[in-house]
């Protein structure tokens, strides 16, 4: 039997609950959970959280708008992020955030309409050093040019996985 | 990926786990004093001193007391703290656990900023080596009841939660908006227990002072600025990165050393810090003169004031918390008169009346956010104000 999307999130509440505890507390675990897993953060998982842990949708709604990795509109599977940090070479950026915009033929704050894809800006990630810099899912690109936006998104479109650990880690 | 750091750090240096070791020998009262003695002060931007801080939470009675990172890092241009935890996080835990013993914190937390999330398997994977080896947990190093453990919380983006009464909200599960203090954390913090906060560059020279000695870092640096500290240089020079300085250095030697002499302006202190003209480069980075959050941008001749202050303003417009008006509502109105100056329209006495607000943030904002957002566009315009007016309309 096929769960509907509905069902299938009352599910994955329950269990992330069950995690992580029905108290107030557990709150922000689930939601980024929720996020993690749905890509957003639904008015109707909102409420599903709310019945859950017994307090008021609102004080939910409140916590979801406040954080900017929180989102009530879905996002796409690849979310590209270019960083305006100042100390960047303003050409170098803007070269790269019109590549961006070609390439995958959305604008910033879009998404694609296969759910492939959202682009936007982000501030300071304190790559400050080492610009420009995108931030795909949780890896991090950094010295990156124009030419080379192509080949990133043809690595998304092969399916690295998402959020892994990029090779910063060893060498910084 | 390129390493971020330049120059010889004394964390590469120092020996691990000889602080702990010498600490846990010691009593609660020795750590605190040697704290003290060492005059570190914090190297989060607010350079309060450590051991004072540790001395209210030890003598406040409470069943469970907290000590947590504050690896919030959320200062543009700031960059030392990621350095220190991809090469160094043994250094920041082992200082986390020095302060348990010495306050008297069974729990440790790591408040990690959401966009450091590709560090956070690098984190638990030192702190599962820490466990094995004993240095954490329960009995730690053999010594019967003294437990402590750390764990890490994921941010979920929001700059204001770097203050550590908006980041306690956080980890309660809140919306992050600071508190009113005092209460400090220090007396009642995380679940109104006593916390401990610290940046992470200050945990880890908690750990070279227990390792070395307070004398040997109070007799580096000022008097009233002793130690060491890590600097992130960045924009136009010829060496950016992290770098490792004596406090009380001066700009020009600092500008020396990275390779910017061509300098035009500096700021230090990050988006929320001051815009430092050539006439006083002279000036020292130390508690006594400027602040020193440690983060370093350097401007070069071709830089355009009002992009780097439009860029700051609208950071601080979306990361307002938006408890008071002036920072909400004021931080927006500069940031539109800044756009204004970029296009060649603002009268000049639009231009005073934007001053005078920007210091009213200043002066009627509840946290250090407000208190400090315009400092950098006053400074802009006390220092460069034949670059503003009259400007001929620039199109990207
Ligand atoms: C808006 C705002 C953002 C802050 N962000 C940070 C931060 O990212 N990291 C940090 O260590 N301290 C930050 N602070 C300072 C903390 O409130 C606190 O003073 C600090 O964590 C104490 O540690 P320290 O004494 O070791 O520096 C911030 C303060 C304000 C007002
Ligand atoms: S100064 Fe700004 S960020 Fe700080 S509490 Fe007030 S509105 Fe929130």
């Amino acid at each position: 039997m096929f769960a509907t999307e509905r069902e299938q999130l009352e599910q994955d509440i329950e269990t992330f609950a069950a995690i992580y505890g029905n108290e107030r507390s557990a709150l922000i675990s689930i939601l980024q959970e929720v996020q993690r897993k749905h890509k957003h953060v639904s008015q109707y998982a909102m409420q599903v959280i709310a019945h859950v842990l017994d307090i008021h949708p609102v004080e939910v709604y409140s916590v979801v708008s406040f954080y900017h990795f929180l989102s009530e509109e879905p996002k796409g599977q690849y979310v590209i992020s270019l960083s305006d940090c100042v100390a960047h070479n303003a050409d170098a950026k803007r070269a790269l955030a019109r590549q961006l915009q070609n390439d995958l033929g959305i604008g910033f704050g879009e998404t694609s309409s296969d759910g492939r894809f959202t682009l936007e800006k982000i501030g300071c990630i304190g790559m400050c050093d080492q610009g420009p810099v995108l931030r795909v899912n949780g890896r991090i690109y950094t010295e990156v040019t124009a030419d080379r936006v192509g080949g990133l998104i043809c690595d998304c479109a092969s399916d690295i996985p998402s959020g892994s650990i990029c090779d910063i880690g060893e060498s910084i | 990926m390129k390493s971020s750091v330049v120059s010889k750090l004394t964390f590469e240096q120092v020996d691990p786990d000889v602080g702990l070791r010498s600490a846990i020998d010691s009593s609660p009262e020795k750590i605190i004093q040697t704290v003290l003695d060492s005059g570190l002060r914090g190297r989060g931007g607010g350079a309060f001193p450590v051991g004072r801080k540790w001395q209210v939470s030890r003598s406040v009675q409470a069943p469970q007391k907290y000590v947590v990172c504050n690896a919030a890092e959320g200062e543009p241009g700031s960059f030392k703290d990621r350095a220190i935890l991809s090469g160094y996080a043994q250094l920041v835990f082992e200082g986390m656990t020095i302060a348990a013993l010495a306050v008297g914190a069974q729990r440790g937390i790591m408040y990690l900023r959401g966009e450091y999330g590709y560090m956070a398997a690098h984190m638990e994977s030192v702190l599962a080596a820490r466990r094995k080896s004993g240095l954490l947990g329960k009995n730690i190093l053999g010594k019967k009841g003294v437990h402590f453990d750390i764990k890490i919380q994921l941010g979920e983006g929001a700059y204001v939660c770097g203050q550590e009464t908006a980041l306690i909200e956080f980890l309660e599960g809140h919306r992050g908006e600071p508190r009113n203090r005092p209460p400090y954390p220090a007396v009642s913090g995380y679940r109104g227990c006593p916390t401990v906060v610290q940046n992470v560059e200050t945990w880890a020279w908690v750990t070279c002072v227990m390792a070395r000695g307070a004398s040997w870092f109070k007799n580096l640096g000022t008097d009233e600025s002793p130690g060491l500290k890590l600097f992130s240089v960045s924009g136009d020079c010829k060496r950016p990165g992290v770098y490792e300085f004596q406090l009380g250095l001066s700009i020009a030697e600092l500008l020396d050393v990275v390779g910017g002499e061509d300098a035009k302006g500096v700021q230090v202190g990050g988006a929320s810090g001051t815009m430092i003209p050539q006439s006083q480069f002279r000036r020292k980075i130390a508690f006594e003169d400027l602040p020193y959050g440690g983060a370093v941008f350097i401007l070069g001749e071709h830089r355009d004031m009002l992009e780097v202050a439009g860029n700051y303003l609208e950071f601080f417009t979306k990361e307002s918390c938006g408890q008071c008006t002036p920072c909400r509502e004021g931080t927006r109105k500069l940031l539109d008169g800044v756009n204004q100056l970029r296009e060649g329209r603002c009268r000049a006495l639009y231009l005073e009346q934007l001053i005078s607000l920007g210091k009213t943030i200043q002066m009627a904002s509840k946290c250090g956010l407000g208190q400090s957002s315009p400092q950098a566009f006053l400074s802009i315009v006390e220092h460069y104000r034949e670059e503003l007016m009259g400007r001929v309309r620039i199109d990207e």
